[in-house]
């Protein structure tokens, strides 16, 4: 995979990726749409869009990194089903592909995966090639 | 009903592919209950046995210490029907496998004529167990043997260098006695 990957190309891929892993129709699949929101990504879904973007790309991607779950599920960073501000630094830390600042108006541990769009793949995939 | 959708296994290499045969007969009942006057076999039931010809072959990834759960077809697609007296030669390759879970493809033939195709993914049921609760929630390891060596796994298993796989190798499901 050439590093000088564009940002069209590579929402295209991704593009491809989902439509192929959530039964979605291309035009559904803007930057903006939201992953379990807009395209009814379901957990087992996120296992399947890891698939295909690593070979759409060529890239590993490791348990947590798309979606940090161990943070979420830590008593460390989550207080009553919120993401106390450790937490945060954390997720900002770990994703910093993400924009995570709708997330942190409302820390609810199961925003941030409604919350997830398409432009933050995207984003997340630059960062993997650029790495 | 007993649940086994595959015959035996003709191919099996560890970590790679695995072929697999179902000899569909008159004498089974869902050919009967299905539509007893058009007797063919439900592509539901075919579907299962794609993911039984994948599920077997991920589980080995993970040493058959656990069975794999269907997760999800992200595709699967059928051509005509299978009748009494067909034969459906299935054939699983594994795609992508991870900590998590693995993804197969699994084709179906009948009398070298495609039949069936479709993309299996499989989920571990917690791949952060321990040796000691590993598998026990979902199955006796005595059922997955006795399933593994009805089908023919250990007769035609073999890893990708020609070796042989052995029962033995696979802790739990053939304990070494103390």
């Amino acid at each position: 995979m050439s590093t000088v990957a564009s940002k069209s190309e590579i929402f295209s891929k991704v593009q491809e990726a989902l439509v192929d892993a959530l039964g979605v129709d291309e035009e559904e699949v803007t930057p903006q749409a939201t992953l379990q929101g807009d395209l009814g990504a379901e957990s087992i879904d996120f296992l399947d869009i890891v698939f295909r973007l690593e070979k759409a790309f060529g890239i590993k991607i490791e348990r947590g990194e798309l979606f940090p779950e161990d943070i979420l599920t830590s008593t460390d960073y989550v207080e009553e089903g919120k993401v106390n501000s450790a937490g945060l630094a954390k997720l900002k830390e770990r994703m910093p592909f993400a924009d995570l600042s709708r997330f942190a108006a409302d820390p609810n541990v199961q925003n941030l995966a409604k919350q997830l769009t398409v432009q933050d793949m995207c984003n997340f995939v630059e960062h993997k090639l650029a790495a | 009903m007993r649940w086994f959708w595959l015959d035996r296994f003709t191919e099996f290499v560890t970590g790679s592919h695995a072929t697999a045969v179902k000899c569909v007969s008159m004498s089974e009942d869902h050919l009967a209950e299905h539509m007893p006057a058009y007797p063919i076999m439900p592509h539901s039931l075919v579907a299962e046995g794609m993911a039984q010809c994948g599920g077997l072959l991920v589980s080995e990834i993970y040493k058959f210490s656990e069975l794999v759960v269907l997760a999800k077809f992200s595709r699967c697609g059928f051509e005509g029907h299978a009748r009494p007296g067909d034969t459906i030669c299935y054939r699983a390759a594994l795609e992508q496998a991870k900590d998590v879970g693995a993804s197969v493809q699994v084709k179906g033939e009948i009398a070298g004529r495609p039949f069936s195709e479709a993309e299996i993914f499989f989920a571990r049921f917690d791949p952060e167990s321990t040796e000691a609760t590993r598998g026990r929630v979902l199955f006796n390891p005595n059922d997955l043997r006795a399933w593994l060596i009805a089908v023919g796994v250990f007769q035609v298993g073999v890893r990708p260098d020609g070796s042989r796989m052995r029962l033995e190798e696979y802790p739990h499901i053939c304990p070494i006695p103390k």
